[in-house]
């Protein structure tokens, strides 16, 4: 088990805090409000320049929303799949945390996927990144959301590697659940850009 | 270098593991690099002392660089027609005077003060995530050379510090000093991001026992406030900078007013991070004081809760009045009413401030020491700025002012009159604790006043400048327009250069204070408790030994240092000292604690941060370079990932542990 590695290193999470969160928890949760933010601004610049297209096409002309809903209930069921992750790792199932850590990553690159075609087919109808205020801030929110789906799909497979190696060191399950934390929120503000880029009429 | 727990090397944990595995062989790469007494431990600690010392150090060298850029800019200003810089120059200097000052020099010298002062404050060992906190450190210095070697590369960003667009276009502004104004910014952001989450974790989480948030030192408190609006204030500038940053580089049209883009959005992100910088860069040393006021006038901070509070009301509040600094650009009335009224309100909380400073001496056996007479210096000047701002929240009167030198007056009252000031009292104050010798209080005497005098005629007068008009950034003045008599600018333009000459000598007495504070022999070694303090930092050693503390205080009262001295006469009620220092420090280390463990050093905060400005000029000039920059920051975050929990065990001293205790073991006093 990878238990036999913890010597007293710099591991501070296993120790007594004043909250009781471990530090690692609690650094991901104030992490994760920063993240609020960035993408509040990011939401905030499409918000304000979503109708503002001088050039190319309108939203309404090029959005395909059943493809996009597809794609949304894929990557809300990836959290779904993260739970059961964190739940097998709370047991110590290390078959089963890594199949469904797998899993995550599998409906989290199928998202991303998604993501490639679309703007693959939104750029041959005619939005550039360059084309309208519209493209550069759909193109920025959406792609900042993307590259972070994306991070967390290489935390994924990381531990994936590190719970079929045991390199794991100390709390493995809290390790997979501070993954599972990134991985909701990215999710939740996947929820608030779908309602409020593609749900929303402009 | 530091007590620290020899690993064990045959733990058998429930679940019958196996045995011999030693823990810097079980996981990783590299071995972690083992304790020096050379310039390399310098280069892979992790100590946040030794940190806050490298902050200080690099920082103050920031100063001096934008403190020389000021010079020029009141040479150029200091009679009609001036010739020493090109307008082009004089746009670059000013940009750069502001930049440095604001994230090279006072940010980061809060970082030291916070870094080096808050686990001891809250008796903690170690702060929450070490590795994290070099990172920090590195990567806000290569940040800062980065943004500084723009001069070399075909000059410097030319906007301005708050870099309006659409000026900021490649249009505009086509030299790469834009280019490298961003991703400096982005690179120091992210040493300020995870310097907020570190310290805001060591805060709330590795409190002594006892040391509840409501005993906290002040300090602790305006430092956690600050984290919190760097924390919530930083990706907001990240948004902005990125935005600027695709349009130079990849064309995209944010700021294209020819493709319908409002403009004003960049000043909105700008200032919603732009205003609770202003608090970011002044709580710390509203902290700094409220520990040097009560120490100097042998009293209690008077209302602490009060002072805790209303630092973190400003930290709300200050969330909600950005858009003042955008009278001037027709948000509207029912806007400018409400920022109007919020400004006014803001003033609320640092007026009490001042009061309870102010109430904290009153009646108080004040001492006239340097680091006292900077925090009046802070309480005096800062209320002078203070009051110039409320004349800010009057929108009508604001309009008038907006970018005027009456502008520049106002934050340079409560940045350098504020903020400096604040810094400069906790040099004298903590210099003891860090280096064990007492700055010259009569160096220090002539530092303050010159520092004074040459900060009031350099600053004072700009309003009577900004109030005749004389714009913010206007590189040259002509004799003809001059204007007469007492108002005549270019009198008061001579006044305000003369001033900040007097200033620049204030400064460099105080690099000679240190250089001889430490080369002289006369000076001698510092008492342990010079001041006869009331914090938690002054109940160990000076300097601090690696681990902080021998054994970790139970805390009892606000104050705890204060109370284990001080004790009330149960008959006559008068305070009576129970205990010196000494003997309070030779209580609390009878018993040391065993197990200690520090965190061991690591190579790869330095090489991790490294590959951030490479990335940068990789964007800037070679997208091949961006590649390898990529590359190497993958590698290396996948080393730090899979480095070894402790460092070998040639770290260890003695190299196994005899039988019947010897767990610990000091290598050398940290020097």
């Amino acid at each position: 088990m990878a238990d036999t590695v913890v010597a007293h290193g710099a591991d501070h999470g296993a120790h007594h805090t004043t909250t009781g969160l471990s530090n690692n928890k609690l650094g991901m949760w104030v992490f994760l409000g920063s993240e609020c933010l960035l993408f509040g601004g990011l939401i905030s610049t499409y918000m304000l320049y979503r109708g503002r297209a001088n050039a190319g096409p309108q939203p309404d002309q090029i959005y395909d929303i059943p493809f996009t809903s597809v794609s949304s209930f894929v990557l809300l069921m990836s959290s779904l799949t993260m739970v059961l992750a964190v739940s097998a790792a709370n047991r110590k199932d290390d078959r089963n945390t890594n199949l469904w850590l797998t899993v995550t990553a599998v409906l989290g690159a199928t998202f991303v996927g998604g993501q490639v075609y679309e703007f693959t087919a939104f750029y041959r109808e005619g939005l550039g990144f360059t084309t309208s205020l519209f493209g550069s801030s759909f193109y920025t929110l959406t792609g900042f959301h993307g590259v972070h789906v994306t991070v967390g799909i290489i935390m994924l497979m990381a531990l994936v590697g590190m719970v079929r190696r045991n390199r794991i060191p100390g709390s493995k399950a809290e390790t997979v659940e501070l993954v599972g934390l990134y991985w909701h929120f990215v999710d939740i503000i996947w929820i608030v850009i779908f309602t409020l880029v593609y749900l929303i009429p402009s | 270098m530091a007590i620290i727990e020899r690993p064990s090397t045959e733990i058998a944990v429930a679940g019958g593991a196996t045995v011999g595995v030693k823990p810097s062989e079980a996981l990783g790469v590299f071995k972690r690099p083992a304790a020096s007494n050379s310039w390399r431990d310098w280069i892979v600690t992790v100590d946040h002392k030794k940190l806050g010392i490298m902050y200080g150090v690099a920082a103050f060298a920031f100063f001096i660089i934008g403190g020389v850029e000021a010079l020029l800019i009141r040479l150029q200003l200091m009679g009609p027609d001036g010739k020493v810089l090109s307008a082009d120059q004089y746009n670059q200097m000013f940009t750069m005077h502001a930049t440095t000052m604001v994230f090279l020099f006072v940010m980061p010298m809060v970082s030291a003060f916070a870094n080096y002062f808050i686990p001891l404050q809250i008796g903690a060992r170690d702060v929450a995530f070490p590795r994290i906190n070099a990172f920090g450190f590195w990567c806000w210095l290569f940040g800062g050379i980065f943004l500084n070697t723009s001069w070399f590369l075909g000059g410097a960003a030319d906007g301005g510090w708050f870099m309006y667009a659409p000026n900021s276009s490649t249009l505009f502004s086509p030299s790469h000093g834009v280019d490298f104004w961003v991703l400096g910014l982005q690179i120091t952001g992210i040493a300020s991001l995870t310097g907020a989450i570190n310290l805001i974790v060591t805060v709330l989480n590795m409190r002594a026992p006892g040391m509840k948030l409501m005993r906290m030192p002040i300090f602790t408190w305006m430092a956690l406030v600050v984290q919190f609006l760097l924390l919530f204030a930083m990706p907001v500038i990240t948004v902005a900078l990125f935005l600027l940053s695709f349009q130079r580089t990849f064309d995209a049209t944010f700021f294209d007013v020819a493709a319908g883009a409002d403009p004003l959005l960049w000043q909105h992100l700008f200032w919603i991070f732009g205003h609770p910088e202003v608090y970011i860069l002044i709580l710390p040393s509203f902290g700094i004081v409220s520990e040097v006021i009560p120490v100097f006038s042998k009293k209690p901070l008077f209302g602490y809760p009060i002072v805790a509070m209303s630092g973190a009301a400003i930290g709300f509040v200050g969330w909600g009045v950005w858009a003042h600094h955008m009278f001037a650009s027709g948000l509207g009335p029912v806007s400018v009413a409400v920022f109007s009224m919020a400004t006014m309100a803001i003033a609320v909380p640092t007026g009490v401030k001042i009061v309870n400073w102010v109430m904290t001496m009153w009646g108080g056996k004040l001492k006239f020491s340097v680091a006292m007479l900077f925090a009046i210096g802070l309480v005096v000047q800062f209320t002078i700025g203070g009051l110039s701002g409320v004349t800010h929240s009057v929108a009508p009167s604001d309009t008038q002012q907006t970018d005027t030198y009456y502008i520049v007056a106002h934050f340079h009252y409560v940045l350098f009159g504020g903020a400096i000031f604040g810094l400069f009292a906790g040099f004298y104050y903590w210099w003891p604790k860090m280096f064990r010798k007492q700055l010259n209080e009569g160096l220090g005497q002539w530092n303050f006043w010159l520092m004074v005098i040459g900060m009031n005629m350099t600053f004072g007068p700009m309003h009577i400048l900004g109030l005749q008009g004389q714009p913010r950034r206007m590189g040259v003045w002509t004799e003809a327009r001059a204007g007469e008599g007492f108002f005549n600018i270019g009198f008061w333009n001579m006044i305000a250069s003369i001033g900040s000459l007097i200033l620049a000598v204030g400064v460099l007495l105080f690099i000679i204070n240190i250089v001889y504070t430490h080369k002289s022999k006369r000076v001698p070694i510092a008492p342990l408790d010079p001041w006869d303090a009331r914090s938690l930092e002054w109940m160990t050693s000076s300097p601090p030994a690696e681990h902080n503390f021998d054994a970790i205080p139970a805390i009892n009262h606000l104050d705890e240092f204060f109370h284990r001295k001080y004790a009330e006469d149960p008959t006559t009620h008068e305070i009576k000292q129970v205990a010196t220092a000494e003997e309070v420090l030779a209580d609390m280390n009878a018993h040391p604690d065993e197990h200690i463990h520090m965190p061991s050093r690591s190579y790869w905060p330095i090489l991790v941060a490294l590959a951030l400005p490479i990335i940068c000029y990789g964007l800037i000039y070679n997208r091949l370079l961006m590649a390898v920059g990529a590359a190497f920051l993958l590698l290396t975050m996948f080393g730090w990932a899979m480095e070894p929990s402790t460092a070998p065990d040639d770290d260890f001293d003695p190299p196994a542990p005899s039988e019947g205790g010897g767990h610990t073991k000091e290598l050398a006093p940290l020097g």
